[in-house]
């Protein structure tokens, strides 16, 4: 298997500026030492709260943002290393698609002029040629060739959606990240469009970097999940074993905190308390200790390693002694009343 | 509980033939009577037909949620309920019953005296329910001082016992701090505070959690199930999402361009929807752990509400049209265990039932 994205120790910092006459004071760690891979023709899913860092890591794989620390490797090179034409073919090869498709189309292009603007500006084309490759966009994500001279106040969501998706396709991109592509749509959109995508992957051999917030989405649509909290990867594994048995607390009361999809669905409730804490100001040790329902003393000196845990990472010192803890964190699951002990 | 009424509610309890209904049911709380509110423009040439011809119920205590899609009316309808519409938009027919009074025929004085004091309601965004120049304790206290003529002390009194009861850390020092003093979590919560600041019978909660994420979303949800237990309020959920509903609905009503397309007690309709667009919106949805199955989606778009068909409103998206769909709107027909559906194949199931 082959990686079209892998990041090690990345790591984005922003200065936070207080006061009018702009002192730094303190450091938001809006990524912190975060390591993950994407391979070739697979889908990556980033779930968590506002605030836990996935936007940015969505703009760090974009180059849109500059690391502080760590790397990011594409097909193997280091993103800090390459010159400008390397660069170039970067940015040809990772493109995004955005939460609001009435936000990213330009009100005053018409539909062929705004798919056909990243072919004229990285490829030199015939006029004839952009107008062939946009109608065969256009057929891709199935909309008719008569779109084309339209504008984007003709079209409904779910169909600007498709042409925001075509402009992203329409360099033959290896990755596109999707950063909430439905949560903008009506319900009996989003599902014509998630198809789409699923379609274009098979077809176009593309790899996904999805965020979202709706966790059946994303869970629908990865093959690998990272969970996110404050800036650290808490947990990541296969898609769908990550849904079915979360491990780290916090996924598990994300994951419950998930809407039922039936009136009959009958889960365990975990309500955490309190809210995200600042990224200016994050807890010691775990960050997520504060609201854990089974934080321990070491969970707020020490910060926990993400370490394998039988087929997955997970970041949390309840897997210190995987033996024991691992085993009561199961048994808290089929009953909510028992408290797992530091033993 | 909710159902078609066209005659007076005694004479359509008397000839119900409805399992599952009490026999001597008290009247609903709240009850629409063929409510049609219309969107007019200024020459009057065109007419947007936002609710039309919607009749539900609720009971008190009762939880209620309206699913549709952007632009099938559930908003309109919340407003129309308040009478609280744009200028724009007119009642033009039916009535809205709640406690034995038509809120349509009623004065703007008197329905000053039911919002925010007997119909409370909650919108999507706190930032903008919540006015940035005053202090939390002023804006919690203002409904009590307006209905109940409360004086300030009293009102922050008041106030401050309301910002207990959602939870809300330290409530002392945050009923003199401001809006953007608070978290978005806290923000709805302090919403939610004002809704219930007057007892309400019945809070009208629009996409309550649509900003807010998942855990605080569930934060919230419980918070407002724990104050409908303590109030015995009852409660309509409008919102896109069909989980909310699962999770916290009694009765559903799903509408489509501006009509009640089916209706009825939650776990019926999920176990087994009786209208097409219902079946296909449920089915649409991606479920936990389906490991990535194809999902069936609904082709096309939702009509446009000023140039209705002549026929059913779903009818171009509808795996299971036929002839009729196209050529007649079909009428509501009441189907078994207090559900409705507004769908030709519901006539030719009774139809084959009865038979």
């Amino acid at each position: 298997m082959t990686f079209v994205i892998e990041a090690a120790g990345l790591t984005k910092h922003f200065n936070a500026r207080r006061g009018l006459f702009g002192g730094s004071r303190g450091v938001v760690c809006a990524v912190d030492d975060i390591s993950f891979t994407i391979e070739s023709g697979r889908t990556l899913g980033v779930v968590g709260e506002s605030g836990c860092g996935k936007t940015t890591t969505a703009k760090l794989v974009l180059g849109l943002e500059d690391p502080t620390g760590g790397s990011i490797r594409f097909e193997g090179r280091d993103l800090q290393a390459l010159d400008p034409t390397e660069r170039r073919h970067y940015r040809k090869s990772v493109q995004a698609v955005f939460q609001d498709p009435f936000a990213s189309l330009s009100p005053r292009m018409r539909i062929s002029d705004i798919i056909a603007e990243p072919l004229v500006t990285n490829e030199s084309l015939s006029a004839s040629d952009v107008r062939k490759r946009v109608l065969n966009l256009l057929d891709l994500v199935g909309l008719p060739e008569k779109s084309a001279d339209l504008f984007p106040h003709e079209f409904s969501g779910g169909q600007r959606q498709r042409i925001a998706i075509a402009r992203a396709l329409s360099l033959s991109p290896k990755l596109v990240v999707l950063d909430e592509p439905v949560s903008a749509l009506d319900v009996s959109i989003r599902a014509q469009i998630l198809n789409l995508l699923r379609d274009l992957q098979e077809q176009l051999g593309l790899s996904y970097l999805f965020i979202a917030h709706d966790l059946a989405a994303v869970a629908h649509m990865s093959h690998t999940i990272v969970v996110m909290y404050l800036g650290k990867i808490v947990e990541m594994g296969d898609a769908q074993t990550l849904a079915r048995a979360p491990k780290h607390p916090y996924t598990a009361a994300l994951f419950s905190a998930a809407l039922p999809s039936h009136p009959d669905e009958r889960r365990e409730e975990i309500i955490l308390a309190g809210e995200v804490p600042s990224p200016l100001n994050p807890p010691s040790g775990c960050r997520f200790h504060p609201r854990c329902p089974h934080a321990m003393p070491v969970c707020g000196q020490q910060q926990p390693a993400l370490a394998q845990v039988e087929d997955r990472f997970v970041a949390c010192h309840l897997y210190d002694q995987p033996t024991t803890a691992g085993i009561q964190l199961a048994d808290r699951r089929s009953n909510r009343a028992s408290v797992v002990s530091p033993s | 509980m909710i159902g078609s009424v066209s005659n007076s509610t005694l004479s359509s309890v008397s000839s119900d033939p409805r399992r599952g209904v009490a026999a001597t049911p008290a009247r609903p709380l709240l009850e629409l009577d063929n409510l049609s509110t219309h969107y007019i423009s200024a020459q009057g040439t065109r007419v947007v037909r936002a609710v039309d011809d919607v009749s539900l119920r609720i009971n008190a205590g009762e939880t209620l949620g309206i699913v549709g899609e952007s632009g099938s009316g559930k908003s309109t309808l919340a407003l129309s309920i308040l009478r609280v519409l744009p200028p724009a938009a007119q009642i033009v027919s039916g009535q809205v019953w709640f406690e034995g009074e038509d809120l349509v025929r009623m004065s703007d004085a008197q329905m000053r005296h039911v919002r925010g004091k007997r119909i409370a309601m909650i919108l999507q965004d706190p930032m903008a329910s919540l006015n940035p120049l005053f202090t939390i304790g002023n804006q919690v206290g203002e409904p009590i001082r307006v209905h109940e003529g409360a004086s300030r002390a009293e009102a922050w009194r008041r106030a401050r016992a309301l910002l207990k009861s959602v939870h809300i850390p330290s409530p002392e020092t945050r009923v003199t701090q401001f809006p953007h003093e608070m978290s978005g979590g806290m923000r709805q919560r302090i919403v939610g505070a004002i809704g219930i600041s007057c007892e309400p019978r019945l809070l009208i909660a629009d996409e309550p959690t649509t900003s807010l994420d998942l855990t605080i979303q569930a934060q919230y949800l419980n918070l407002l199930r724990e104050l409908q237990r303590e109030h015995g309020l009852a409660l309509i959920f409008i919102t896109h999402n069909l989980g909310i509903v699962a999770k916290m609905c009694d009765q559903l009503v799903v509408m489509y361009a501006g009509r009640v397309v089916e209706s009825g007690p939650v776990s019926r309709i999920f176990n087994a929807p009786a209208h097409p667009y219902t079946q296909a919106l449920l089915n649409s949805i991606p479920r936990m752990g389906d490991s990535r199955q194809r999902l069936t989606a609904i082709e096309g778009q939702p009509p446009d509400l000023s140039a209705l068909p002549r026929g059913c409103a779903f009818a171009a998206r509808c795996p299971a049209a036929f002839d009729r769909c196209h050529k007649e709107a079909p009428p509501e027909f009441n189907l078994d265990g207090g559900r409705t559906a507004r769908c030709w194949l519901s006539s030719v199931a009774m139809q084959s039932g009865a038979a």
